[in-house]
């Protein structure tokens, strides 16, 4: 910082100090398993031998019981909005337009819910107990990341009953 | 000092297992790491995680790249039903340090400890910068070899040693880790033939540095009965304690290690003779400036197990000096035996560990 009066420097008073640093990320057997699904269009997860609770994506133990998750379990494209929450307000690095809806969704058979993108419906009609659909990019544009989940949206079929997902708010 | 800090409450180290050390391990998450060393940890004394009333960690997130990677890695023990548990942004030993304090409270009996750590994620010469302080140190982003070659330099210039000793004690290691399944590098080379290696950095040559490793490793803490019940010959923890230098390199005499004297003083281990002594000096000069702290003369073998020059995965190598003096102990190779681990650049901070069977 310059003093104002003069050229002369005046003493420092701020400092800034970039960082970065990067990272290989090893995503594990399990969680490779997940990945790989997405590449073929559908969701991977696995269970575990004690409880029996489905998780997905799974990270290859059971966070209860401590022990692997070796049987591994493909879920159905369907799934329940437990909870939600409408973005209305802009931040660097937006990729989607706002309003949206950024929903907590348990897939048919699955013990775990992941966070997911509802769209097709407008924002003041979503709802607990929804019942949704993944929509998958082309065939041709699969890869083992979730950018393979275009979205959620809304099937015609009864809300769930609360008793069946009250356990994974 | 006080006599109570010399006669803590007896734990023992009833249980240690170590990942097999590897250079890069891209197969398996850190869950899917840790898993197999606590299901190891917990067999070799045929218990469970219900056994253990407190559970604490020593790991860092700078390693990952990601936030809160030890709570993350509690998946790999099934924390269920809840319990205490806690985590150290530290080398493992620390997590076994404040486990111990705990233990020393009385209320609780047994307690797991781990650590976990891939140095291969990312530039461990980069990463390892951002420890140092951010005023004055970490905006220049000098690489932690560096750092260690000047450490190296002023011990010879102050003729406290020569690049034929950190050849010396680099050979000796490696060759050491022969008999140790669990270690990384592990060879047969004189230390003559080592000193015709190119300096990475003057005056430090390829074998003076660590290798980078991936590993995790767990130790079971117990006292009471349970010590008694998990096994028939106890390895106990007589002394422990550990301490800290200023950050500022500039104000530090490199070639000592205060931190280590004042540590192994109130452990109290100059009560006794030492049969072995397991060192956490990543580079070779430090093992040096650490036997010297220590009080150590050279009659006491260093890293029968091959020490961090033979495997130095991070945030765990210090653990495993605890482990493996343990292991000496146990296999009545040693009746008492000192562990050390070191955190920070160029050993600014250290912590001692006296251990002894009966």
């Amino acid at each position: 910082m310059s003093d104002e009066t003069t050229d002369a420097p005046g003493p420092v008073t701020m400092l800034a100090t970039p960082i970065g640093l990067d990272f290989d990320f090893t995503p594990g057997i399990a969680q490779s398993k997940f990945l790989r699904g997405l590449e073929q269009g559908k969701f991977l997860g696995q269970r575990c031998p004690v409880c029996g609770k489905v998780y997905v994506p799974s990270r290859g133990s059971c966070p209860t019981d401590g022990v692997p998750t070796t049987e591994d379990v493909e879920l159905s494209n369907v799934g329940t909005v437990t909870t939600y929450c409408v973005v209305n307000v802009p931040f660097a690095g937006q990729s989607i337009e706002i309003p949206y809806i950024c929903a907590q969704i348990l897939l048919d058979g699955a013990n775990l819910s992941f966070m997911g993108l509802l769209q097709e419906i407008p924002t003041d009609q979503i709802r607990m107990g929804m019942r949704v659909e993944a929509v998958w990019v082309e065939p041709d544009q699969l890869t083992p990341s979730l950018a393979s989940v275009r979205y959620f949206r809304p099937v015609d079929e009864p809300d769930a009953d609360y008793e069946t997902y009250k356990e994974y708010l | 000092m006080s006599a109570a800090a010399r006669t803590p409450r007896p734990v023992s180290i009833a249980s240690f297992a170590q990942m097999q050390n590897v250079r890069k391990d891209d197969e398996h998450n850190e869950v899917e790491m840790l898993m197999p060393v606590i299901a190891e940890v917990f067999g070799n004394i045929g218990i469970t995680k219900d056994d253990v009333d407190f559970i604490c960690s020593g790991s860092t997130d700078y390693l990952i790249g990601g936030p809160f990677s030890f709570v993350m890695a509690l998946d790999a023990v099934g924390v269920w039903p809840p319990r205490s548990e806690s985590h150290v942004e530290m080398d493992g030993a620390w997590a076994l340090y404040e486990a111990w304090v705990l233990l020393q409270e009385g209320e609780i009996d047994a307690a797991l400890v781990y650590s976990f750590g891939r140095s291969s994620l990312g530039d461990l010469n980069e990463i390892l910068s951002l420890q140092l302080d951010p005023y004055y140190l970490a905006p220049m982003w000098p690489d932690t070899v560096s750092l260690a070659a000047l450490q190296a330099r002023a011990l010879i210039d102050a003729g406290k040693a020569t690049e034929a000793d950190f050849a010396a004690i680099a050979a000796r290691s490696r060759k050491d880790a022969l008999s140790n399944p669990k270690a990384q590098v592990a060879n047969d080379i004189p230390a003559e033939t080592l000193l015709e290696d190119e300096y990475v950095v003057s005056p430090l040559r390829r074998h003076a540095l660590p290798p980078i490793t991936d590993g995790a490793a767990a130790i079971v803490l117990a006292a009471g009965d349970k010590a008694r019940q998990w096994s028939d010959k106890p390895v106990w923890i007589t002394g422990f304690d550990h301490r800290i230098e200023t950050h500022s390199l500039g104000a530090r005499d490199l070639t000592s290690s205060p931190s280590t004297t004042r540590a192994a003083e109130v452990a109290g281990l100059a009560d006794g003779p030492v049969d072995v002594a397991e060192i956490h000096a990543p580079y070779a000069h430090q093992e040096i400036i650490i036997r010297e702290a220590l009080g150590l003369d050279e009659t006491v073998p260093i890293n029968p197990s091959g020490g961090p020059l033979a495997a130095n995965p991070l945030m765990s190598a210090g653990l495993i000096r605890i482990g493996e003096a343990a292991a000496s102990i146990k296999s009545g190779k040693a009746k008492r035996a000192v562990a050390h681990a070191t955190s920070g650049p160029c050993l600014q901070q250290n912590l001692v560990c006296v251990l002894e069977g009966e």
